[in-house]
């Protein structure tokens, strides 16, 4: 085989503790799909934004035909022909197809734009490469489809000879990804090199000619896909179960009433609708919900929170109905810990006794007449603080400066310690060990065993499958808004849980 | 060249950029003067005198700042909670016609009753002013900046035609401006032979009880989570439409009573140019303040002593009062700019070339 276009050799980046990538290689000829797996935070996006520039590896050298690039620096990479299609769209909706086309292609001194040369140049490259869109069109009045041809568009208008497509289909319908394909394979035969991210194993067995798994930022496996299979790319993919030694012993409480009863719940999104999910929580029990993010659980958590509107379906806790708007949620005895902690989980501008406060403010517990008791206020703050063990926090301290640990821990008791003395009846906890390190991952999950062991009906929503295998009682994945029945969590193998993560839903486990 | 995030603020660094700023301020307006052909120092004198140096140049002077201590009130709660009312001028002239509607001899009734009334339709006017930009905004997401400043011109062009119509005064000689406020409904003077009086002390109050409502009361907190943070505000339990409701009143109300307090306080009846831009200053003063209330107090007198100075200084050196003018932004850009400068640092990178 000739020399590759693209080598990427050595690629290291971290953030902080956390490394990203670690030493990963990565060679792409001219003519062929290479299709990058994994989960999220596998490392594919970052290794992707290295090579384009948005970050700058720590170690570990990059070459486009053969000529190093210059780190750090985007334009380098444009001009040296490589092209990304992100996963969201970076197009002006109020421009036409034409003008998205030239936008950053011109210089600023400029006072005549070469319009009638630019089209020319479109109307040749699209007919190229098989991809036609009205040039005149604005691009509000286009389809998704459409949107992405016009991406594509831009890179080859500037010359891509790498093209990168960031989890193309994420946003398409099943005939705009067959078009997409037709696409690629005709790019391709031009002797176009593409990188494919994905975590959809149909998509990558038909489109790629060689895969690389990515795990924890470290390649795991590289195959030509000929020579491979979907099960064996869903367990490199998700890796060998690790908690087999540490998990407690499940204990189901069959017989009882569900503490929280979940019951062909819809609710309207951005991206994904949830469609008709059930679901049922005893006390003492934790749900585990696995998936690739994105595919609904953040919806399912907003709507248990009282943050996103339900449109149809029945909740009910104990038996009695879950109100609708937050402060009622919280009032019925739910925990909840949202995803993203810095940006909804607490005001980073206001001190930390007012953050730990916020959700019981409003009763009378905290305040009366309107005016908050302050003296009480502060001191179930100080009780909280020392009790979840929050370092580097004093009442008064902007909440802003904490770490993401410390945030987490005061989320945690902000929640489970309540003001009111009441034990919370359910906890919603989205995500609650993302980017935290290990010892505050230990703190995070004691807490939580201890609330389930405390009678508390856990919904625990993860990305991360070590985490869901080692808390959960019982397993569902989401994938697309809709949740699979959930199993005993034994009952699952790993092979299983990603080819249900991927969609593939004959891959029930019946005959485990 | 790019801003840096200071990880931590010195009282040292917080002391270096307030009196920088305050230096670029004397700078620009002692470089105007030298422009004008006054010496400077004498120039700065008379300005500091004109607005402090006398009883009654400090009378003049808190005269001045009373309606603007009530208009950046007005600014500080909306923009606490992120609602930029840029209306506080439209508002103003509301409250002051409601004033005079009410106390301008239609209404038969105790002069104590006839004057709580009266506050009470003034703040009622503005309060309702503001309401409509801030449902626009939180229905249909319509910029409140927009609408509310665009509100000034309808409010004023409003008051015109009221002047000019059925609230015109038949004895004022065919000038418009509105009938007079009932004499009982006059606000009394603090100082004999002055014109400062008693709204100054209605604008201490409602300084000191917003600052207490937005320290001590769970409104207060509704309003500064939600100016900090909307979603997690919302997420917490923070009752978003009810809260953002209660501050367009709120701050309409301040602004609406500021326009009561001039008619009862100073002019006695409403005219046209009876408010020299008090509710834009009003914003100036807020930002000078940094939405703290009790601060609007300081920044109100400041900005007002800026202003009267400026007035007395004029007459004497001959140099244009718009220094006042000059002095007042070149503030608000330098502490706007020492208070980004407090929290970031500029770093100047070398020009990158592959």
């Amino acid at each position: 085989m000739n020399a590759p276009v693209l080598r990427m050799q050595g690629i290291t980046k971290r953030f902080g503790d956390l490394v990203a990538n670690d030493d990963i290689s990565l060679a792409l000829h001219a003519g062929e799909v290479l299709a990058l797996l994994g989960e999220n935070g596998a490392g594919k996006s970052t290794l992707m934004s290295i090579l384009f520039g948005h970050y700058v590896a720590d170690a570990g050298q990059t070459e486009v035909f053969g000529r190093p690039l210059p780190p750090g620096d985007t334009r380098a990479a444009l001009a040296a022909g490589v092209g990304m299609v992100h996963q969201h769209f970076t197009l002006a909706d109020n421009l036409t197809v034409l003008d998205n086309v030239m936008l950053g292609t011109e210089g600023l001194g400029g006072l005549v734009t070469r319009r009638a040369q630019a089209l020319a140049r479109l109307q040749a490259v699209a007919l190229r490469s098989g991809l036609t869109v009205p040039a005149h069109a604005r691009v509000a009045s286009l389809s998704v489809g459409e949107r992405q041809r016009v991406e594509i568009l831009k890179a080859l208008y500037r010359g891509a000879r790498v093209l990168v497509l960031d989890e193309p289909t994420a946003v398409l319908t099943p005939q705009e990804s067959q078009s997409l394909f037709v696409t690629l394979r005709q790019l391709v035969a031009q002797g176009m090199a593409v990188i494919f991210i994905s975590h959809k194993l149909d998509e990558v067995m038909a489109i790629s000619q060689r895969v690389m798994v990515l795990r924890g930022g470290r390649v795991v496996a590289e195959a030509a896909t000929a020579s491979t299979s979907k099960a064996e790319l869903a367990r490199w993919m998700v890796g060998q179960s690790v908690a087999g030694l540490q998990r407690e012993a499940a204990r189901p409480r069959a017989g009882t009433a569900a503490r929280l009863q979940v019951q062909g719940l819809d609710a309207a999104g951005g991206r994904v609708h949830l469609q008709q999910v059930s679901l049922d929580i005893h006390a003492g029990e934790i749900l585990g919900i696995a998936g690739v993010s994105g595919n609904g659980q953040g919806l399912l958590a907003e709507a248990l929170s009282g943050v996103a509107p339900r449109t149809a379906g029945t909740v009910t806790i104990d038996g009695e109905p879950l109100r609708a708007s937050a402060q009622d949620v919280v009032q019925q005895g739910v925990a909840r810990v949202p995803e993203d902690r810095q940006a909804i989980g607490v005001v980073g501008d206001l001190p930390i006794w007012e953050n730990l406060c916020a959700e019981a403010l409003r009763t009378p517990t905290l305040s009366r007449w309107g005016w908050v008791r302050r003296a009480q206020a502060q001191a179930y703050a100080q009780r909280v603080l020392a009790a979840f063990d929050v370092r580097g926090a004093t009442l008064q301290r902007r909440t802003r400066a904490l770490s993401g640990g410390n945030m987490q821990k005061l989320i945690l008791g902000r929640v489970l310690q309540r003001a009111d003395g009441q034990a919370p009846r359910v906890i919603i906890a989205h995500q609650p060990t993302w980017g935290l390190d290990i010892g505050a991952v230990n703190f995070v999950h004691g807490r939580l065993r201890a609330a389930r062991d405390a009678g508390a009906a856990v919904l625990l929503i993860s990305d991360d499958l070590d985490e869901i295998e080692l808390l959960a009682d019982r397993i569902a994945v989401m994938c697309h808004g809709r949740l699979s029945p959930s199993r005993i969590a034994t009952e699952w193998t790993r092979e299983q849980l990603g080819l249900a993560m991927a969609g593939e839903t004959e891959a029930q486990p019946h005959a485990a | 060249m790019r801003l840096e995030a200071r990880a931590h603020i010195s009282t040292v660094d917080l002391l270096r950029a307030s009196s920088g700023a305050v230096i670029a301020v004397l700078a620009v307006a002692a470089a105007l003067v030298a422009a004008a052909g006054a010496p400077i120092a004498q120039t700065f004198g008379l300005m500091w005198a004109g607005a402090f140096g006398s009883v009654f140049a400090l009378s003049e002077t808190l005269t001045r700042a009373i309606p603007l201590m009530l208009t950046g009130l007005a600014a500080t709660v909306a923009f606490k909670a992120r609602l930029f009312n840029i209306g506080a001028e439209g508002q103003l002239y509301a409250g002051a016609i409601a004033a005079v509607a009410v106390g301008g001899g239609a209404i038969e009734a105790p002069a104590p009753l006839l004057f709580a009334l009266m506050l009470a339709a003034a703040m009622l006017a503005g309060a309702l002013l503001l309401l409509g930009p801030a449902l626009m905004k939180l229905w249909w997401g319509v910029d409140e900046v927009v609408s509310t400043l665009l509100m000034n011109f309808i409010v004023l062009l409003g008051v015109g035609a009221l002047l000019d119509g059925p609230m015109k005064d038949a004895a004022a000689m065919g000038w418009p401006q509105s009938v007079a406020l009932l004499g009982d409904l006059e606000l009394s003077k603090l100082i004999a032979q002055t014109r400062v009086h008693t709204g100054l002390l209605w604008s201490l109050g409602a300084a000191a009880a917003l600052w207490a409502l937005l320290r001590f009361t769970t409104l207060g907190f509704d309003i500064r989570a939600l100016g900090a943070n909307a979603r997690a505000a919302a997420f917490a339990g923070v009752p978003v439409t009810r809260t953002m409701m209660l501050v367009a009143l709120l701050s309409g109300g301040l602004a609406g009573l500021a326009g009561a307090i001039e008619v009862a306080g100073r002019t006695g009846y409403v005219t046209l140019d009876m408010s020299p831009g008090y509710g834009y200053t009003g914003i100036v003063i807020a930002m000078l303040a940094a939405l703290h209330p009790l601060a609007v107090v300081g920044a109100s007198v400041l900005v007002a002593g800026v202003l009267v100075g400026a007035d007395s200084m004029s007459r004497s050196m001959g140099v244009p009062s718009y220094l006042a003018d000059v002095v007042v932004a070149s503030a608000l850009l330098a502490v706007l700019t020492a208070s980004m400068l407090t929290r970031y640092r500029l770093r100047f990178d070398r020009a990158r070339k592959s």
